[in-house]
């Protein structure tokens, strides 16, 4: 059974609109990274899946509609919003003791385990904490739930690198097994990208690409390309062409990499360089990915 | 894992329990209340032996009069500043939740908006008046024993406060004013988390300036003053639990006296807890379908 299937999703705000008729199908045990320029359309989508919003088009959510059947969802789906939104005002200790009173399959042994691993103090108050320590005390709670679906909306915003190095690491050792369901979105594209096995981008609303991360490395081939194949190589048809160091990095779709291989160094582009060749060479926002 | 024992009661449970933790004034205000009037209490003290010498040449019943007042002041104080404390807690209670974005974190488990919403809601209504017995009560036992200790040590006989003092009724009119709060103020904490809940910001704003727009606009277009009498009359509304006699604006009865028969026909008892149930109505339905940022 898919985690989740949607069909013709659309959702608009007045004039203007947020989600232009999705098909999203995740099945059970992916990591699916959610990737798109600002305003896109993720949030929407994953506010969507987590019944947060009302939606046109059909969508099931492990076998429920998400906006009718919420509350009952919520024991299966856990959520990670795009701004840390732990109350300030709460302690640890509380924060702990109340999703372990309402929460049917949240281990406290578990928390706690992962809580000592941390320098943070049971006693402390969510506005004492540092915004590492409060998405590390966030990470702990969630992953102490027994989810099925673990959504993950821009999950390590403004941490530094260490911790967003550590949040993944410990996402994938500690938590992710293949009946767990993981959706993320984040602007830092290339630190998630050996984690995912699959990738969607959306922009304006629609889905550009989604693709297993195998599929990605069987259809997209970059090659740099040797000076003198240079144009040969432009003749094949490249749908992004750029320069490092000099040298002429051209992106090609669905090439036979064997037909390639005389033009230059062959690799598999990085998500972010794909990102900009099917999203920023649709328009002039380029720059988008990097934001 | 210590799965299975949540219950719909125990998430309710936790969830009133969260809201304590959230806004301590609920329970740390009506305390500071009545430790104020207890240090006003002590300070009036120094004069007690002088005044209770005059009070004791006064006819019985005034004598009673007397010696209760300021222990009716007291209880006056204390539920003034819980109303007020009330007014503080059902304003933000579902206004900062959204603006701290921390309602996407409650919203993240699985606990309904009707279970939230009525947590919430039980402050105001029953919780608050509770305590604010418990202190009244507590705060009129400090009372007794500083006017005793006082009496004493000025070489007075103590006794001229415990027998006129009509302690069951006060202790009945104490918890009955409570039982009446509860029932009587329900529509106001209604309509103040409705507007929590519905307000894009400024929550006070729209919940004192709309009663009093609406009150304006009626006087200007109809010269009426229906909504204004109507909302004095729900604010001090809480005298019509208790039956007071009076001689012009001297009281009668030491001690308001409880009037369960006429506060529990008085229609506009039931039709505040209708109102109030429909303002929670509204605020399910709200927290529930409507983007929570």
């Amino acid at each position: 059974m898919a985690v989740i299937e949607a069909r013709g999703l659309r959702k608009s705000y007045g004039a203007s609109v947020a989600l232009a008729g999705v098909d999203l199908r995740v099945g059970e045990g992916r990591i699916l990274g959610l990737i798109g320029p600002n305003g896109a359309g993720k949030s929407t989508a994953l506010n969507a899946i987590l019944g947060l919003t009302p939606h046109e088009g059909s969508l099931s959510v492990l076998g429920r509609n998400p906006w009718t059947q919420r509350d009952d969802l919520m024991r299966d789906v856990c959520f990670i919003a795009d701004v840390a939104v732990l109350p300030r005002w709460i302690r640890v200790s509380q924060a702990v003791d109340y999703v372990a009173g309402v929460h049917p399959r949240f281990d406290r042994a578990k928390a706690e385990a992962f809580l000592a691993k941390t320098t943070i103090k049971s006693s402390s108050r969510v506005r004492e904490l540092s915004k590492g320590m409060v998405t590390q005390l966030h990470l702990a709670l969630v992953m102490a739930i027994d989810a099925r679906l673990l959504v993950l909306d821009e999950p390590t915003l403004g941490l530094d690198l260490l911790y967003r190095k550590a949040f993944y690491d410990t996402l994938l050792n500690d938590y992710f097994d293949h009946s767990r369901t993981i959706i993320v979105t984040t602007h830092q594209v290339e630190e998630i990208q050996d984690i995912l096995t699959d990738v969607a981008f959306i922009d304006r609303g629609r889905l550009v690409l989604d693709s297993s991360m195998e599929d990605v490395a069987r259809r997209y081939v970059e090659v740099m390309a040797r000076p003198d194949q240079l144009e040969a190589a432009r003749s094949r048809g490249p749908i992004r062409e750029h320069q490092i160091f000099g040298r002429s990095i051209l992106l090609f779709e669905g090439v036979d990499r064997a037909k390639l291989a005389d033009l230059g160094e062959l690799r598999t582009p990085s998500l972010a360089d794909l990102f900009v060749a099917v999203i920023g060479g649709a328009d002039t926002r380029s720059q988008g990915v990097a934001a | 894992m210590n799965a299975s024992t949540v219950t719909p009661r125990s998430a309710y449970l936790w969830s009133v329990r969260r809201e304590l933790w959230d806004f301590r004034p609920l329970l740390g205000g009506p305390v500071i209340a009545g430790g104020v009037v207890l240090v006003g209490f002590v300070l009036s003290a120094l004069q007690l032996p002088q005044n209770r010498l005059e009070t004791l040449t006064l006819e019985p019943a005034r004598q009673a009069v007397a010696i209760a007042l300021p222990y009716d002041l007291a209880a006056l104080a204390i539920i003034a500043t819980s109303l007020i404390i009330g007014a503080v807690y059902c304003v933000g209670a579902l206004y900062n939740e959204r603006r701290d974005r921390s309602i996407l974190f409650w919203k993240s488990l699985p606990v309904s908006d009707l279970t939230t919403v009525l947590a919430k809601a039980i402050l105001p209504v029953a919780i608050l008046p509770a305590v604010a017995a418990i202190v009244i009560l507590v705060t009129h036992a400090l009372m007794l024993a500083i006017t005793t200790a006082i009496l004493m040590m000025s070489g007075m006989d103590p006794s001229s406060t415990w027998t006129r003092l009509p302690f069951g009724s006060l202790v009945g009119a104490v918890i009955w004013g409570a039982f009446a709060m509860a029932l009587w103020y329900a529509p106001l904490w209604g309509w103040l988390l409705m507007v929590s809940g519905w307000a894009r910001r400024g929550p006070f704003l729209w919940a004192f300036l709309t009663p009093l727009a609406l009150a304006l606009i009626e006087k200007l277009a109809f010269g009426s003053g229906h909504v204004i009498s109507e909302i004095s009359y729900r604010l001090g509304g809480l005298a019509h639990a208790f039956t007071i006699h009076a001689h012009g604006h001297t009281p009668l009865d030491p001690v308001p006296v409880p009037d369960p028969a006429g506060f529990l026909t008085n229609p506009d008892v039931w039709i505040g807890l209708v109102v109030a149930a429909a303002c929670l109505g509204v605020g399910v339905w709200q927290r529930r379908y409507r983007d929570p940022v």
